[in-house]
């Protein structure tokens, strides 16, 4: 295909961003008009199944392949990208009992299946697979952009080791992709959306919480300096995704099947798999609708099944595993030693994030003052199947130019690893409670850092004081309502719930007790109405210059904090 | 606390840290940072990158120092869930679930009943990796899932918080046994062999956390406290697990409820025999517990010690009055004393001043004697008498100082007659003027 972009026919460079997910993936770059576009496959698909079929020699792709996951499961390879890089002990072969097994050759993980004509099947390493995957997907991106695709930023999830990595660069190689950078998947998430509007890039919080198909896996991360992403906590659940979603209807269709029947199409192969396309295909239309209808012909024992379930339902079946999900939030806050007060914003993605109940139960455990990104729960939301591809094309676009050494020095940790403040520097004045702190510089910010705050001072002498605080929760109690005589018995009825909505009343909130005192400014004679603007500037070896000034006026009063000693190992 | 220490104070008393920024005083450092890692990616990194680098090249070397400065987010993949497989262990049947140690199963008979959620979830995706049935399939073993099966079980039970605890209540191997007295006699044995049985039967209270045993240092409050809460011990302990099973729901009706029941009077017995069971522990622990007669004797000692000081006390009060009392006496004595000799004197100085009257007296008598009671010649004796009557008026007329002063008017007088009736005239009158005398009394020193 000519490229017209170049003028030329120089064969250019080309970087898309790709999310390689154990169960989909997708493709991205950014359009000519500047904006980020997930590239869809010959067959219009967006979210393409990682998966790769062999049917008399001939190759299948994306949601071809998965069809033929009830026909020709044995040749068909799926859940593979979790093994990239692993040796065979290492791996977890569930997620591949309906399609081809993954075996052990020289200590490496192989598929055996025939994916050339004759009669022998030949051992196909996860190294291939994943070079012909990633072949099909530049193919594609190829022909939707009409570009020399030469290079791709790929995300990984942040426990991906290094083995992994190489494993995977290797197998883009020999499908002619030099992966420029892997990102982490929830950075690229953010990225995703901070890109769309680069004046909202706020420092803040954010919890991102990846509900994919057959794992599922939080971080939380900080945003400062206006787009620098620190990762605080991360936790994995490597057993939790939309399959246990599919496994609830599964089991719900079967029975009924069973009832009229009299036999359990979970017990035969091809019955089964033909029940799991389904029942996902049942899911996601239960995220978009009210209700939805399972319809499989010949299901088992030449029967034909159909069968509609509302939202409700499926809900009420899905309980136990939804509350899996708000879990591992939960645990992620707990690992960096935050509080959900702590948290400014959730992004939830992964396509198991389209569930409406899922981020539903994640709003509830939050304040109402902060944001879940998704769709469920705001109409700004991007769709959560294809925040790692954007994310991973902004990358791309941005560091295609660069040559590898260069791309190699910056992301070197001589570079990005940085001192974080420790606590937040925050102000108070004359007259102020003293647990109103002002925070300037967030706890966990990157340095160097520089911060403005405005605050409203009082009329005449006026102390402006400057500390590191100490965020607390303070919890309190509710007065508790007049119990009359009446109303006792019912109280003891429900107990538990009475439990419940104790814990709902009480009223939690972040306070802040100076923990250190840092700097002092004298106002004097100050009129009504003055505000006071103070500027915090850290530097890269902590030390701190602090200028606060009246009314935006000239000057204003300058002050200076030696760095600290630095400890044994640069840390606490 | 003041309520002015509830808010920032005004600059009142402000001291700069150096004169030339007088407005401005620096009071210390910002703590020291945490190491961690930017992502390197997005526009901000971009510029980060460009601004930290400038022109450095950084080797390996510097790559690996300041990766393992940085604070890790990911943790590894723990070497702490590994122990030996009894083979025995592996090839349990798994339908005997009950009888299996769930935690040994996943590799965690370390950690038992403190074993985090976290822990489990990672222990059994290890064990889950492991014992796949289909790579044992692979491998072409037979029975490929029976452990696997083991495994699912354990999770199952260990993961939900209910059946964890009624696992817990029954687990056995994470009971501690107490000691026998002759594992405690070392000295601080006790502490070092019955901490564990406590830690271990404290998993059970419904409060949390429970108080610890402590050591010699505790203080008596701690310690009663320790005991207290021992000995009216809130558990959660229970005995379901034990439970015979209950036939399915097609047996006869009758022998099923008679399981139940069985089970419930089992679940009784047992829960009751615990109690007592804790009970007796806990008595036993206080047996040996030396704090206790520690405690006793320094309260005996101390209310020794309050009653020495309280007879100490009673016997310096008694002393201290009795020795005011002498002091008073003794003061009293001397009062008695000074009082006498003042008496004394007091009556030698009366009798010198009669004495000295009587003198005077006699001798303003004997001064009109000596002139001749004013005659010129032998005085008659009527003219004696009338003479010493006004003298013997003047005299009760005065007091002893006026007496005095007219004795030594008489003596100037001397033997003049004329003198000596002047002075008597003189007094006289004075004493008529002052209304001691009527004139119409006198006879001879009368004023017309
Ligand atoms: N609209 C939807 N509603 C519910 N589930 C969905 C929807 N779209 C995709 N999913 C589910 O999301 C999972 C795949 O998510 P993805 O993030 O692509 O996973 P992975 O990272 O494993 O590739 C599948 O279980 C799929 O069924």
């Amino acid at each position: 295909m000519s490229n017209e972009s170049n003028g030329a026919g120089a064969p250019e460079h080309y970087a898309i961003g790709i999310s390689f997910g154990n169960s989909y993936s997708s493709i991205a770059h950014i359009s000519q008009e500047g904006k980020v576009e997930v590239i869809a496959n010959e067959e219009g698909d967006r979210q393409i199944p990682s998966i790769l079929s062999y049917v008399e020699g001939e190759e299948y792709h994306g949601t071809q392949a998965k069809a033929q996951l009830v026909r020709n499961s044995k040749n068909t390879i799926a859940f593979f990208k979790d093994y990239v890089g692993k040796s065979y002990d290492k791996i977890d072969p569930t997620p591949c009992q309906n399609s081809a097994h993954p075996t052990e050759k020289d200590g490496q993980v192989v598929f055996r299946v025939q994916d050339k004509e004759g009669d022998e099947p030949s051992n196909v390493s996860v190294s291939e697979i994943t070079t012909r995957h990633i072949r099909r997907l530049r193919n594609s991106a190829a022909d939707y952009t009409g570009k020399n695709i030469t290079s791709a930023v790929v995300t990984v999830p942040t426990d991906t080791s290094s083995e992994q990595k190489a494993a995977l660069s290797k197998a883009a190689k020999d499908a002619n992709i030099e992966i420029l950078q892997f990102i982490h998947e929830p950075i690229a998430t953010v990225l995703a959306y901070d890109t769309r509007i680069p004046e909202s890039v706020r420092d803040r919080v954010i919890v991102v919480a990846d509900f994919g198909g057959t794992r599922s896996d939080a971080a939380v991360v900080s945003c400062t300096g206006g787009g620098l992403y620190s990762i605080l906590a991360t936790t994995h659940d490597y057993d939790l995704g939309g399959k246990d979603l599919d496994q609830v209807l599964i089991d719900h269709f079967a029975k009924e099947f069973e009832k009229k029947h009299k036999s359990d199409p979970r017990k035969n192969d091809r019955s089964l798999a033909k029940l799991k396309l389904e029942s996902e295909a049942v899911k996601k239309a239960l995220s978009q609708s009210a209700q939805a209808t399972c319809s499989v012909e010949s299901l088992a024992d030449g029967a034909d099944f159909r069968s509609t379930v509302n939202r409700t339902r499926f809900q009420l079946l899905s309980v136990k595993a939804f509350q899996k999900f708000t879990r591992i939030i939960e645990e992620v806050i707990k690992k960096a030693d935050l509080d959900v007060l702590d948290i400014d914003e959730v992004i939830l993605s992964g396509g198991t994030s389209h569930v409406p109940k899922i981020a539903e139960n994640v709003q509830a455990l939050f304040p109402q003052t902060t944001k879940v990104l998704a769709p469920a729960t705001t109409t700004a939301s991007l769709n959560p199947s294809e925040l790692s591809a954007r994310g991973a094309a902004i990358q791309a676009s941005m560091i295609q130019e660069f040559d590898k050494e260069d791309i190699e020095q910056s992301t070197h940790e001589m570079v990005t690893v940085t001192p974080h403040t420790q606590n937040p520097i925050g102000v108070q004045v004359t007259g102020q409670a003293k647990d109103s702190f002002t925070v300037v510089i967030p706890a966990n910010t990157a340095v160097p850092a520089r911060k403005t705050k405005t605050i409203d001072a009082p009329e005449g002498d006026v102390l402006l004081q400057v500390s590191e605080g100490d965020r607390e929760i303070k919890v309190t109690k509710p007065e508790s309502k007049p119990k009359t005589n009446g109303t006792k018995d019912d109280e003891d009825e429900d107990d538990s719930d009475e439990d419940e909505d104790d814990e709902e009343d009480e009223i939690r909130e972040k306070v802040y007790k100076v923990k250190k005192q840092l700097a002092e400014f004298q106002f004097t004679g100050l009129k009504k109405g003055t505000k006071l603007e103070v500027t915090v500037n850290i530097d890269s070896d902590l030390g701190v210059q602090i200028t606060a000034r009246e009314n935006k006026g000239p000057g204003g009063i300058r002050g200076t904090l030696a760095a600290p000693k630095p400890t044994e190992n640069g840390s606490t | 606390m003041s309520t002015t220490s509830k808010v920032v104070p005004s600059p009142e008393g402000f001291k700069a840290s150096d004169d030339s920024n007088p407005n401005f005083r620096s009071v210390s450092s910002l703590s020291n940072g945490v190491m961690r890692t930017i992502e390197p990616v997005g526009p901000a990194f971009m510029a980060f990158a460009r601004r930290k680098r400038l022109g450095r090249t950084f080797s390996e070397d510097e790559r690996i120092q300041q990766q393992s400065k940085a604070k890790k987010v990911e943790e590894d993949d723990d070497g702490e869930i590994s122990e030996p497989e009894d083979p025995l262990m592996l090839a349990r049947d798994p339908k005997d679930w009950r009888g299996q140690d769930h935690y040994a199963v996943l590799g965690l008979s370390k950690y038992r009943w403190r074993a985090t959620d976290e822990q489990i979830k990672r222990a059994h995706r290890k064990k889950v990796l492991k014992h796949h049935p289909d790579k044992k399939a692979a491998a072409g073993e037979d029975d490929a899932d029976g452990f696997f099966k083991c495994i699912q079980k354990a999770h199952e039970t260990l993961t939900d918080p209910a059946r964890r605890r009624q696992f817990d209540s029954v687990d056995e191997a994470a009971d501690v046994l107490p000691p026998s007295k002759k594992d405690i006699q070392k000295p601080g044995a006790f502490y070092k062999k019955w901490r564990p049985v406590f830690e271990s039967e404290g998993r059970f209270s419904n409060k949390q956390p429970v108080p610890r045993l402590g050591d010699d240092n505790s203080t008596k409050e701690d310690v009663e406290r320790f005991y207290d809460f021992f000995y009216n011990f809130d558990s959660w302990r229970s005995f379901e697990y034990l439970d015979e099973d209950v036939p399915d729901d097609n047996a006869d009706r009758d022998h099923k409820r008679h399981i139940e029941r069985k089970n419930n009077n089992a679940r009784r017995k047992r829960k009751t025999e615990d109690t007592a069971r804790l009970r007796k522990l806990v008595d036993d622990a206080l047996g040996y517990d030396e704090r206790i007669a520690r405690f006793r004797k320094q309260e005996k000692a101390n209310k020794n010690k309050k009653r020495d000081a309280q007879e100490a006390a009673a016997k310096a009060e008694a002393e201290a009055k009795a020795k005011a009392k002498e002091e008073e006496e003794k003061r009293k004595a001397e009062e008695d004393a000074k009082a006498k000799v003042d008496k004394e004197q007091g009556k030698k100085a009366k009798e010198a001043a009669k004495n000295a009257a009587k003198k005077n007296k006699r001798a303003v008598r004997s001064s009109v004697k000596d002139v001749n009671y004013f005659t010129a010649g032998e005085p008659s004796p009527s003219d004696i008498d009338n003479c010493l009557n006004d003298v013997d008026k003047v005299i009760a007329g005065i007091d002893v100082d006026e007496l005095a002063a007219l004795v030594s008017q008489l003596e100037v007088a001397g033997k003049d007659g004329g003198a000596v009736k002047k002075v008597f005239s003189d007094k006289t009158s004075e004493m008529v003027g002052a209304g001691k005398l009527k004139d119409s009394e006198l006879k001879y020193f009368k004023l017309s």
